[in-house]
């Protein structure tokens, strides 16, 4: 193991927060973390742009919009190891429930309508939130391995603080992630 | 010209908040602030994709809007649902097991807010570098502190992991009720630090008061501005943040409505929708779209509440009735006070539970009339959140609307942001990033969920931008700079 502490990056693309919640969940374990990594960006703290190259990269949630794309690839190109948490990660999770509306041409349309001029809102210009502060909605939710080269994927929803322990001391002692069943298993 | 917007400056992402969204600062030719906005930059769609699933299915679905309250969703879902299936009085032991998940749910998220992402504001000052203001710092300088927050926002998830079966997404509330007891064992596990835990929550609040009471001048001139506030509250008017009914009152404490059922919560509360964010506007339709708005959440619980039914929350609540003249709070940052008593209010809850022997019963579901419509809220741990459902006689969801916590503070938010924008960078020659974090702190005070507000998922940035007349980015302090600067 190397001597200087291990760098760890986290982001929360389109994912509910549950699994960096789950990763406070290792409770008192977060000192002994602090032992040997260290956090650069991360919601958990104000480092909001990369401030060096960083060893472990964690990322919750796909990509619903351009913001999400590009985030999760300065985070490929900074992270040598870059690790999908959960299932919003891995496969969309909740998220991606938007692409799959039955008898929809165009089910994004359809979710903007239903949330801003359909229902009984004032509105008066019927107008979907649109303004250069908002960034473009992608057509559909896409998983992290359809945008970069994902290197582990951590199942659940979301994993416990247990399973991402054991993975993340793994990997930082730069071993094979095995997890037991009981780690796995996805509820 | 004056009101003309030459610059904004964008604060993105912003950080230790719950969820994405970023805050844009609009200045004049002079560099004087005329506006600064919360945008909330994802969205989710939730309400149309929840269609044509079944009911039973939206308590464990809906959570997912949000991985730091999931039990507030998932307990609001259940509670419509409720309503759906006919039930409008639950069992003993189901209505205690829920109510124990609530109050665990509540003391973990606001431990979480104060420790973890708003203690290094307070302790470390808003001036602070940045790469100290984090957890892991107040982990380094108050060990001890930080493993009191640490073991209470542990304790709170292992009350929602008996409670719910999961610390993050449990299933355990179903339409009717839920499906599981607690066992004795599970018990004993949580009686024996109970006391510890109401100890450590009495000895953070008074950390809380004792800050707001020693920064009075900066309480009083930070984000410090009239606003009508609302809650539910029990019958006999005492803090409830389970079930009870919608009280709303002025800035002067005058009563707007007072009792009313939340089930015609659209006939007193409309949303309006503004083009630069997904989150929308709601007010108090009696007052209309430009007065109506109002504050929920711990502040405007502390303000409307008469009194709170457990005895050293409630000396607390006179403390700090005492503290406002009994005159509603208006001051943001005396949030963080009104926070802390609601911890020690829901572990001396939590106790009084764990000594029923009701929570131990096997009665634990029940089934009525079906019904096609379910409309439930309760007080999510950022304030109100209501649900609302049409379900159709295949037992498919045909209609949804979600109004969370979050919203409900949006135009509180806005001002607050505008404030400290004013106050903190009109006229500033350089913008420093300790500046901007004055108005990352003024959100943080609210504990916005952007996640729940996308009505999804969120991440968790804030970010600061400067746009020129023509809106082009022309400048973004160093710590928030935005990797693509948006087109006109
Ligand atoms: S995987 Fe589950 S817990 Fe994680 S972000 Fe997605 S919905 Fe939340």
């Amino acid at each position: 193991m190397s001597k200087r502490k291990v760098r760890i990056a986290t982001t929360s693309l389109a994912g509910c927060f549950g699994c960096h919640m789950s990763l406070l969940d290792i409770d008192e374990r977060i000192v002994d973390l602090m032992a040997i990594a260290e956090f650069d960006r991360s919601p958990l703290n104000d480092k909001k742009t990369f401030t060096r190259r960083c060893d472990i990269g964690l990322v919750e949630g796909g990509c619903c919009n351009e913001d999400n794309v590009h985030v999760l690839k300065e985070f490929r190109k900074n992270c040598d190891v870059l690790v999908a948490v959960g299932q919003c990660a891995i496969m969309g999770g909740l998220p991606v429930m938007r692409n799959a509306i039955m008898h929809s041409e165009d089910p994004l349309r359809e979710c903007l309508d239903e949330a801003y001029t359909t229902s009984k809102v004032l509105n008066p210009s019927k107008q979907i939130p649109n303004d250069p502060a908002l960034p473009l909605i992608l057509d559909k939710v896409y998983t992290c391995a359809q945008v970069v080269k994902i290197d582990y994927q951590i199942p659940g929803c979301p994993p416990s603080g247990d399973t991402l322990w054991a993975a993340l001391t793994a990997l930082i002692k730069n071993e094979e992630p095995t997890l037991d069943y009981a780690l796995i298993k996805f509820d | 010209m004056k009101n003309q917007t030459d610059r904004i400056i964008e604060i993105a992402p912003l950080t230790r908040v719950e969820g994405h969204g970023k805050v844009t600062v609009h200045l004049n030719e002079d560099n004087e602030v005329v506006e600064a906005r919360l945008h909330i930059v994802e969205f989710r769609g939730f309400e149309r994709f929840i269609q044509g699933r079944m009911l039973w299915e939206v308590p464990v679905i809906v959570q997912r809007l949000c991985g730091i309250c999931p039990v507030s969703h998932h307990l609001a879902a259940a509670k419509a649902m409720d309503m759906v299936v006919g039930v409008d009085q639950l069992t003993p032991t189901a209505e205690k097991m829920r109510r124990l998940m609530h109050y665990g749910q509540i003391m973990q998220s606001n431990v979480l807010h104060f420790f973890h992402l708003s203690s290094p504001d307070l302790l470390f000052g808003f001036d602070a570098p940045a790469k100290k203001r984090d957890i892991f710092n107040i982990i380094r300088e108050f060990p001890e502190l930080a493993r009191q927050g640490v073991l209470m926002r542990k304790y709170g998830q292992e009350i929602i992991q008996y409670t719910s079966g999961k610390k993050i997404h449990g299933n355990s509330a179903i339409p009717g009720g839920v499906n599981k007891n607690l066992s004795l064992a599970e018990r004993d596990a949580l009686l024996k630090d109970i006391d510890q835990m109401i100890l450590w929550s009495e000895q953070a609040l008074e950390l809380a008061r004792d800050y707001t009471l020693e920064h009075a001048s900066l309480v009083d001139s930070f984000a410090n501005f009239d606003s009508n506030h609302m809650s539910l509250v029990r019958t006999d008017g005492a803090l409830d943040l389970y079930h009870g009914n919608l009280r709303a009152i002025d800035s002067h404490g005058n009563i707007i409505f007072d009792q009313v059922d939340y089930r015609d919560f659209d006939s007193i509360i409309q949303e309006e929708v503004k083009p630069w964010s997904y989150m929308k506007f709601p007010f108090i339709k009696s007052r209309g779209n430009v007065d109506g708005w109002y504050r929920v959440g711990p502040l405007a619980r502390m303000n409307t509440a008469s009194f709170i039914d457990t005895p050293l929350a409630n000396q607390h609540h006179a403390d700090f009735r005492r503290f406002s003249q009994h005159k509603p709070a208006n001051m943001t940052l005396a949030y963080h006070w009104a926070r802390m008593i609601e911890v020690l209010h829901c572990t001396e809850k939590i106790k009084e539970l764990l000594l029923d022997p009701d929570l131990h019963g096997s009665d634990l579901r029940l089934t009525g009339q079906r019904r096609e419509e379910g409309i439930a809220m309760l007080e999510a741990p950022r304030g109100s959140l209501l649900h609302h459902y049409k379900v159709d006689e295949n037992d498919q969801v045909t209609y949804c609307n979600l109004i969370v916590s979050t919203t409900h503070n949006n135009t509180a938010m806005n001002r607050a942001v505008t404030d400290v924008a004013k106050k903190y960078l009109s006229g500033q020659r350089k913008i420093t990033e300790p500046m901007l974090n004055h108005v990352e702190v003024a959100v943080r005070a609210y504990d916005p969920c952007l996640s729940c507000a996308t009505h999804a998922l969120g991440q968790m940035p804030l970010v600061i931008e400067l746009f020129d007349a023509e809106n082009r980015l022309i400048d973004s302090a160093s710590q928030y700079a935005t990797p693509e600067p948006t087109a006109p």
